[in-house]
């Protein structure tokens, strides 16, 4: 078999193997402002002759005034219906008619919107977006209808979805004084009360170029999008100084929490313990890194810790894993969960969890999980090269929280540099019962020993 | 940070991703952006190239004719199961030994099987791809089949079944799927049932990969940093050791039963799921060009479709509704799906059924109609720009019998329905009626929840 493989092989890259270093974020990404304080970013992918253009404003559910959930993503919807100089969807249709893509999206954090279009449209779509930064116009007739389908979204996403609800009840939990607690699509009965003139004051307060940034990904070169932006966005006046994003912060957490949500549709149990932790933004140096390297270690694969001892070697759940995704202003998680087999109960997985937990809070790692898991993260970064989307997401999502481009550059770097040491300790630090909340969906609510 | 993001359109239809081959949106990129090598290795074994090397990487994509078609009478799910079973260990190497061997390189290696087929899809950094290639040549020529992985994969399928039986979306489809092509492998699910599934040993798993896992029913599809000369022996090395022909049992030609009828499915969730559809136009039709764009107007997922249009945005009464034409190796069919609550089911059915009377006696307008082709016209590109989803693409062009010029072709193929074309086919497709499935709180049952104040 050997002689085969040595005999056909492939070719080697030249430079730019995944190892070496710096190449892993991609290609030359140019980073400007314009005057009025909007922040250019520009990721150069010359295969295909098109480009993701997204516009980043930097509010989110989490800016929202309290009563008022779900307006940051009630807004996004709106921002669709038309403007004075392009009323209407003249800007969807427009994106039609050249056979674009568009849609948004909103977190605790943000509000994005994009368009895929071939390349010689990007100056038009750049056009349509800086017109939309100021010149929303909104009537009843428009809102009124897109207050239902948004709340038909919420029957879609959460009602309708037991796992959904639980999530939602978990943060509101995990969260004790931090917006994260509330849901983006916002509580029912708030989003029943919005209207349009609060979607025009959240507007008004957020939506501004000096609080904004454009990622376009693409076959363009910084130099015409710097022309095009001189000409499109940089006409944009400056609407509100950008503040300082101040939320209130969480105080020491003292007291482990559970939830349990039972819905006679749950046919399949499961736990989940999510652990509050420091965002990528608000970590010390290297250990947001160290809490990527952990999650990967103990719950991504068939080989991570969570899979092989409760899965594989127990035999004791059907699924196991962990995730932390650390792109946030002030917090994150670091999650934990597993879906028991018939017969076994909810307490028994959980023990399994905690045992997997406690071991490597006290052994640490071993050297050969830690270059696996090192090598799937800066794998990552090269397989994101392939997707434009998705390498304008990474950047969109890195800056509308308070990263730089040069961090999102030096991610591979970092991992690279991550320890079996700095592992176990972020393990130590973050892992602690009392800043989390452990999730239980069950069929009904019956003392724990009948769980299964 | 709240991990949840939200979009304005995604479109549940994605949930068909299954039976849904990747709608064309052509390829006829400007000149000499892209170049589809046609590669035959000294085994025979052909394969769509596009030889990128950008990006450090190589994917590749395969299928094998045969799917959940091919599983045996009373064992549902079995090519589900032996397709999930592939990467968990082969030749020397168990599960765990394998599943290490791909994450300390990062290689990804996925199976699953279709209706029709068996999908395989590779992706590695170039720097591995010898390892890669290896681990897939053991992959596909000698799974084991281990009982202990047998067992663990058949317990999560289990689990799978078991949610979907109170999962409003999955039930709407499996009752559309069961009803429409009853008595025929299509009304199979092909994730199984409880009982076929238990009903699976691992000599059927064995069976059933020999059967199907041949040369002769193979399309591959590769892309990225790798060229045609290093390309040939490796495919040989992987793919050589494979019987030549498959032994394929026979499929009849089927077409959708139970058009005019509604189901209705008692099931307490506050939003109500709705599917439905009828018979498509097959993909070799001469029609089906024209049929395509006239789905795209009706409602192929732009936001300016008439479904879109109708529902959504004049009414507000749904979040997303769409339909797609499906097209299988023996069948073709318009499928769409909706949702909404329980109250307003009836007036956003009623409401879907109208617009497409609307579109099959009228048909387009000349407006609609240029702004259709237009968009399917420029919008292809921006559909192929991962190497993932053009290798995708490249297989699917071979399972669908067309060539590698159909990026040349398909403009013209659109330039050339006419509106009298699209008004025929309109009728043709639309006026057959259709099924409807409905899952949710029985009409006149008060939702829990207080309803919103409508318009």
């Amino acid at each position: 078999m050997r002689a085969a493989t040595l005999a056909v092989g492939c070719v080697l890259p030249l430079a730019i193997a995944a190892n070496g270093a710096g190449a892993a974020t991609g290609p030359d990404v140019a980073d400007f402002k314009l005057a009025n304080g909007l922040e250019i970013v520009v990721v150069p992918d010359h295969r295909a002759p098109v480009v993701t253009h997204m516009i980043w404003y930097k509010v989110g559910a989490a800016d929202e005034t309290p009563g008022k959930s779900g307006l940051a993503h009630f807004l996004e919807h709106l921002m669709f219906k038309g403007t004075q100089k392009n009323p209407g969807a003249a800007f969807s249709q427009d994106i039609a008619a050249i056979g674009g893509q568009e849609n948004a999206f909103t977190t605790s954090d943000y509000t994005g919107f994009y368009q895929r279009v071939p390349r010689e449209h990007l100056k038009e779509m750049m056009a349509l977006e800086a017109d939309r930064i100021t010149g929303l116009v909104l009537t009843d007739a428009v809102v009124k209808p897109e207050l239902n389908v948004v709340l038909e979204e919420q029957y879609m996403r959460v009602a309708n979805n037991p796992g959904a609800r639980l999530s939602e009840q978990m943060d509101a939990a995990l969260y004790l004084n931090h917006p994260y607690g509330r849901p983006v699509i916002g509580w029912r009965q708030e989003i029943e009360k919005l209207t349009r003139d609060d979607a025009l004051d959240f507007y008004r307060r957020f939506y501004s170029p000096n609080n904004a940034v454009v990622v376009i990904a693409g076959d363009v070169t910084p130099d015409e999008v710097k022309a095009d932006a001189e000409e499109t966005y940089a006409k944009v006046p400056v609407r509100t100084a950008a503040n300082p994003r101040q939320r209130p912060k969480e105080p020491v957490q003292e007291a482990p929490r559970t939830v349990t949500l039972a819905d006679s549709r749950v046919e399949q149990p499961s736990v989940t313990r999510e652990y509050l932790t420091p965002s990528e933004t608000t970590a010390k140096p290297g250990e947001s890194e160290a809490l990527d390297v952990l999650a990967h270690v103990l719950g991504h694969g068939a080989n991570s810790r969570l899979y092989r001892t409760l899965v594989v070697d127990k035999s004791i759940a059907l699924t196991a894993g962990a995730y932390y995704s650390g792109t946030a202003l002030d917090y994150a998680k670091l999650g934990v969960y597993a879906t028991p087999k018939p017969g076994v109960t909810l307490r028994e997985v959980e023990q399994g969890i905690d045992a997997v937990l406690n071991d490597v809070i006290a052994q640490g790692v071993a050297d050969d999980e830690l270059d696996r898991a090192k090598t799937r993260l800066i794998a990552d970064a090269v397989y994101a090269q392939d997707n434009q989307a998705t390498l304008a997401r990474w950047y969109g999502s890195a800056l509308a929280t308070g990263q730089t481009v040069d961090m999102v550059r030096s991610w591979p770097d970092r991992i690279r540099a991550v320890t079996a040491q700095a592992v176990q300790q972020a393990a130590r630090a973050w892992l602690d019962r009392r800043r989390s909340v452990t999730g239980y969906l069950v069929k009904s609510l019956q003392p724990e020993e009948s769980r299964s | 940070m709240n991990a949840f993001t939200l979009t304005s359109s995604t479109l549940r239809h994605l949930a068909y991703a299954l039976a849904l081959p990747l709608l064309v949106t052509a390829f006829a990129a400007p000149a000499g952006a892209t170049t589809i090598e046609r590669v035959v290795s000294p085994g025979g074994i052909e394969v769509w190239l596009v030889h990128e090397p950008a990006v450090p990487l190589i994917a590749m994509d395969f299928a094998f004719i045969g799917g959940a078609v091919q599983d045996p009478p009373g064992k549902a799910g079995t090519a589900n199961l032996m397709a999930s079973l592939l990467d968990e260990g082969a030749g020397d190497l168990d599960s765990k030994a394998f599943s290490d061997r791909l994450e300390r390189r990062a290689i990804e290696m996925n199976f699953s099987a279709e209706r029709d087929h068996i999908r395989g899809s590779l992706r590695t950094l170039s720097e591995n791809c010898d390892e890669a290639f290896d681990l897939l040549r053991l992959a596909v020529t000698s799974p084991r089949f281990d009982a202990s992985d047998v067992e663990l994969n058949r317990a999560q399928i289990l689990s799978v079944l078991r949610r979907q039986t109170t999962s409003p979306s999955d039930i709407a489809s499996l009752r559309w799927w069961q009803t429409a092509f009853e008595g025929h492998p299509y009304g199979r699910p092909v994730n199984g049932t409880p009982e076929t599934l238990q009903a699976i040993t691992v000599d059927d798993l064995k069976t059933y990969a020999h059967k199907v896992l041949a040369r002769a029913n193979l399309k591959v599809s590769v892309v990225g940093d790798i060229d045609a000369e290093t390309l040939k022996p490796l495919l040989d090395r992987v793919f050589g050791a494979l019987p030549k022909e498959p032994d394929l049992a026979p499929v009849d030609n089927v077409t959708p039963q139970g058009l005019g009828r509604r189901i209705d499915v008692s099931l307490d969730v506050p939003q109500t799921v709705v599917d439905f559809g009828g018979p498509g136009i097959a993909r070799k039709d001469p029609d089906f060009m024209a049929a395509y764009i006239v789905n795209h107007i009706l409602g192929g997922g732009a936001s300016d479709s008439r479904l879109y249009q109708e529902v959504r945005e004049k009414r507000g009464l749904v979040y997303s509704v769409s339909d797609s034409l499906v097209w299988l190796d023996h069948a073709a069919v318009m499928i769409g799906g909706t949702a909404t609550r329980a109250d307003r089911t009836n007036e956003t059915v009623d409401l879907i059924q109208r617009e497409i009377h609307r579109l099959a006696e009228n048909g387009p307008t000349e407006e609609e109609l240029i702004e259709a082709k237009n968009y399917l016209n420029s919008s292809f590109a921006l559909n192929l720009d991962t190497s993932s989803k053009i290798a995708s693409l490249l297989v699917q062009l071979q399972l669908d019998g067309l060539g590698s010029d159909y990026f040349v072709k398909r403009p013209e193929m659109i330039a050339a329905v006419t509106l009298d074309d699209a008004k025929r086919v309109a009728k043709r497709l639309l006026d057959n009626g259709l099924l409807v499935t409905v899952v949710g709180r029985p009409q006149g049952v008060a939702a829990s929840t207080a309803p919103p104040t409508a318009h």
